[in-house]
């Protein structure tokens, strides 16, 4: 059999083939339905949105993850870089006077270096990315602890504004989560930067032979990964309205845990927003379910954990027996 | 069981059918083993040889068709399924722990233990008896690492056979072998034979088949197109395999030089080579020949801007891109495909359209987006043009065969309309057909104008294939030889001229093609990546 010149859109949802390639989305809508009936109270519009607000912090750090777990690499410091983000952009408020909206543009820069600097270590000094986050993740934490002298500061309102609801009914962080869902998307099917994260996570020598700036693409990715980090942290302290230096502890574990329910491999060159979304959602919906059940948190900590597991395992299984 | 036993049948299968991803892989095929015979597989790359291998070593579980082992039908639902029934497979590669010692890895997993220690006096007195049964005569102490190649296949095979495996796969044991070493392992498989072991025996040497085989089940595209008997003739081989007769083996076009496309002066890097110059023109295809650790391929990743280089020059089409930058040797108009088809030339978790558009890819971003729908109708173009055989554009490129994922390499360069294009090894692990194939593609290039460099350390080919013959020897250039000149035995006179070893000790045509293969395998060793982010390993498919 030769080359078939079959063309399939990419643009088009197609329910199957979603299915099939997201091994994640049939275990959300199991889970969402086993939570429907055993709690009342769960599929309701109210807690729905309610599960989304709870998803969306998570689920912008898994998005910037997605892109360097693609890519083949790992970020560590994300919690703590939307930890350190938050907190520049309240201290900006607070301490330094400057207006709101500059406050939030200097959070987001706080990422940006953050991430820039993960993403140099890794292209140019060649450290594991592993090593290289780790030490971010300690220093960013501590940055936010030197910055806040250890006490919470409070948002300005173009910030706490994120954690808003308009309309009485559409909470603002459900939909700068599904801004960033799209946005990460396009990123990672149709743009050059994207495409080249594939090629690199994949094999980065062929990458290289081919003519892609394999350091450049680090840089990139490890960069975004920085600003999701911070539109992260800031959509926390806006909801909070405060930025606390203990922010986000441990997130990065719940973002690449979403990553990897979402169908990614750790080694690299495979991984999709949808997939992402969905292992992100799946998270939220177990968290928000097990307190309608009033599950206590000890044992939420091990049902996740089971579950995280139980997930990846089903993925391996389904791709072996492709 | 004594050599006179009457044979008995120690494996069958039936109908065996197998898809991946759409694609036929196997269809309908029948194979059975009887003990004491060497019952070859013969097939072209992707003919369906290694999925049939995987299948009786229980590592695919087959969509139809039935296993019988010792007259009882079977599921093989593991390869440690298989192993208890006595099926063990040798896979090209080796999977010894290069630091334990041999005897250790004869033991590897089942060490026989006294109060939780090792019994290290037991496996050294059990080792040695292994060792003898395979006639290698090395000290079980011995670390695995200070092995040659040949060697520690034998103590995998001595592995197999202590576990009581009736029935032993070979999957192109002697591809990185040497001739002597070839030879040695022939003789331990008869021994075998004779002592009642079912050898299934993969290899694309068709000599080694005539002098081993008893009968030869041949597939093409996922069929078993015929049984052959002992004693075949390398033709009658060829036909059946291929499904036509192959009239010429090297059907180099020449063409009327034109400019110069590829001029190299005086390129030096210390310790790699010294003094490299040559020139490649239009319609041109120079052959660069040369033992291990004569710089070939050293030379090509220094042109490529790979690697760097101390002096010297690179001129691509009137162009002197950066030393040390591949993007500026690309945009000058050079390609290069690499020996490392698998570490260094694919994206293997991409699929084939992705593979092939990777050169491209940035000639058709617009604004930071690629132009997906353009991209995929070239590659497709392309797919069709080279005949890559797949499912289609989304396989993954892990699944094509080695011919078909090296054209895709090809490929992607030349969408990208090179105007020099290196191929570095070209043929390495490819079929007969799809050989004949990437020379046509050689021929269509030089036809329209662009410049090949070939190199290669299969001399007939380099010879059949080139006008001119560059020798390397030692890192310098030893000479050149038009192709009219290149013989077999002038080339490998100046492969040698510049090291010490003495031209008289290949002159015999045994020991010189010897070293020709012990060339090969050097180069095989995959070089350390200067910017490597991931390091992965991937099975390898079908």
């Amino acid at each position: 059999m030769t080359t078939t010149l079959v063309e399939r859109d990419d643009d088009r949802i197609d329910l199957r083939r979603l299915l099939s390639d997201n091994g994640a989305l049939g275990g959300l809508i199991v889970l969402v339905l086993a939570l429907a009936v055993m709690a009342p109270n769960f599929l309701t519009a109210q807690n729905l949105l309610n599960v989304g607000v709870q998803a969306a912090v998570v689920a912008v750090l898994a998005f910037g993850q997605t892109f360097v777990i693609v890519s083949g690499g790992i970020d560590l410091s994300v919690g703590s870089v939307a930890a350190l983000s938050g907190m520049v952009a309240a201290w900006s408020f607070t301490e330094a006077g400057l207006p709101g909206w500059l406050a939030l543009v200097a959070g987001l820069v706080t990422g940006l270096a953050a991430g820039l600097v993960n993403g140099v270590m890794v292209s140019y000094g060649r450290l594991p990315a592993f090593i290289a986050t780790l030490a971010m993740l300690s220093v960013a934490r501590g940055l936010t602890l030197v910055v806040s002298d250890g006490t919470p500061k409070s948002t300005p309102d173009e910030i706490t504004a994120l954690g808003s609801t308009i309309g009485d009914y559409l909470p603002v962080p459900l939909l700068v989560m599904l801004l960033v869902f799209g946005l990460t998307g396009i990123i990672l099917t149709r743009t050059y930067a994207g495409r080249t994260m594939y090629a690199v996570g994949g094999n980065a020598d062929a990458a290289r032979l081919s003519g892609i700036n394999v350091r450049r693409s680090t840089l990139v990715v490890y960069g975004l990964a920085g600003v999701f980090a911070a539109v992260a942290g800031l959509l926390l302290a806006g909801r909070l309205a405060s930025a606390g230096p203990q922010a986000a502890v441990g997130y990065e574990l719940d973002a690449i845990a979403a990553v990897v329910i979402g169908g990614a491999s750790l080694s690299g060159g495979v991984g999709r927003a949808t997939g992402t979304f969905v292992g992100a959602l799946v998270l939220a919906v177990l968290r928000n379910g097990l307190n309608q059940l009033q599950v206590t948190p000890f044992w939420q900590q091990v049902v996740i954990g089971v579950v995280i597991a139980l997930a990846v395992l089903f993925d391996t299984l389904r791709r072996r027996n492709k | 069981m004594s050599p006179q036993a009457m044979s008995t049948e120690l494996l069958r299968a039936e109908g065996i059918t197998k898809r991946f991803t759409g694609a036929l892989a196997l269809s309908d095929v029948d194979f059975d083993l009887r003990s004491g015979e060497v019952h070859v597989l013969l097939g072209e790359n992707g003919a369906g040889k290694s999925t049939l291998v995987k299948v009786l070593a229980g590592a695919h579980s087959p969509d139809a068709g039935r296993i019988v082992v010792g007259g009882r039908e079977v599921r093989l639902g593991s390869p440690q399924q298989a192993a208890k029934l006595g099926i063990a497979v040798i896979h090209q590669e080796l999977t010894l722990v290069p630091d334990l010692s041999v005897a250790e890895n004869l033991f590897l997993g089942r060490m026989p233990r006294r109060f939780g220690f090792v019994d290290r006096a037991l496996i050294r007195r059990r080792a040695r008896g292994m060792l003898e049964r395979v006639g290698l005569p090395v000290d079980p102490g011995t670390p695995v690492r200070e092995l040659g190649i040949a060697q520690q296949q034998m103590v995998e095979i001595a592995r197999a056979l202590d576990t009581d495996a009736k029935v032993l796969v070979l999957d192109e044991p002697t591809a990185a072998l040497t001739e002597t070493e070839t030879d040695r392992l022939l003789e331990i498989m008869a021994e075998l034979r004779e002592q009642g072991v079912g050898l299934v025996f993969i290899t694309h040497h068709l000599e080694e088949i005539r002098r081993i085989a008893d009968r030869i089940t041949v597939l093409r595209d996922g069929e078993s197109v015929g049984v052959l008997p002992a004693g075949s003739s390398v033709d009658e081989m060829v036909r059946v395999m291929v499904g036509r007769t192959i009239s010429e083996q090297y059907p180099r076009r020449a063409q009327e030089p034109g400019e110069i496309l590829l001029s190299v002066s005086g390129l030096t890097r210390s310790g790699a080579f010294e003094d490299v110059s040559f020139e490649v023109r239009a319609g041109e295809v120079l052959g660069v020949a040369g033992l291990v650790g004569s710089g070939r391929t050293e030379v090509a990743r220094a042109v490529f801007g790979v690697d760097r280089y101390d002096s010297g020059e690179v001129v691509v089409a009137d162009r002197r891109p950066r030393p040390g930058d591949v993007r500026a040797v690309m945009r000058a108009g050079l390609g290069l495909v690499p020996e490392d088809r698998k570490g260094q030339g694919l994206v293997l978790t991409s699929s084939v359209g992705e593979n092939l558009g990777l050169v491209t890819m940035r000639a058709a971003t617009r604004g930071g987006f690629v132009d997906r729908k353009a991209q995929r109708v070239r590659t497709a173009a392309m797919a069709g043009r080279l005949r890559v055989k797949s499912s289609g554009q989304d396989q993954p490129v892990r699944e094509l065969s080695g011919g078909n994922q090296q054209k895709v390499v090809i490929g992607k360069w030349l969408l990208a309309d090179v105007r020099v294009l290196v191929l570095d090894e070209p043929t390495r692990g490819v079929d007969v057909g799809a050989k004949v194939e990437i020379y046509e593609l050689i021929n269509e290039l030089t036809d329209a104008g662009h410049a090949v460099v070939l190199i290669s350390s299969d001399l007939p080919e380099v010879i059949g294939m080139s006008d001119r013959v560059l020798v390397m020897s030692a890192g310098r250039v030893a000479g050149e030889l038009p192709a009219s000149e290149a013989t077999q035995d002038a080339v490998m006179a100046l492969a040698v001229s510049g090291s010490a070893v003495t031209p008289s000790r290949w002159s015999h045509t045994e020991g010189f093609s010897d070293s020709w293969r012990e060339a090969e395998r050097d180069t095989r060793r995959p070089r350390p990546a200067e910017e490597s982010i991931a390091e992965t390993t991937w099975e390898q498919a079908t």
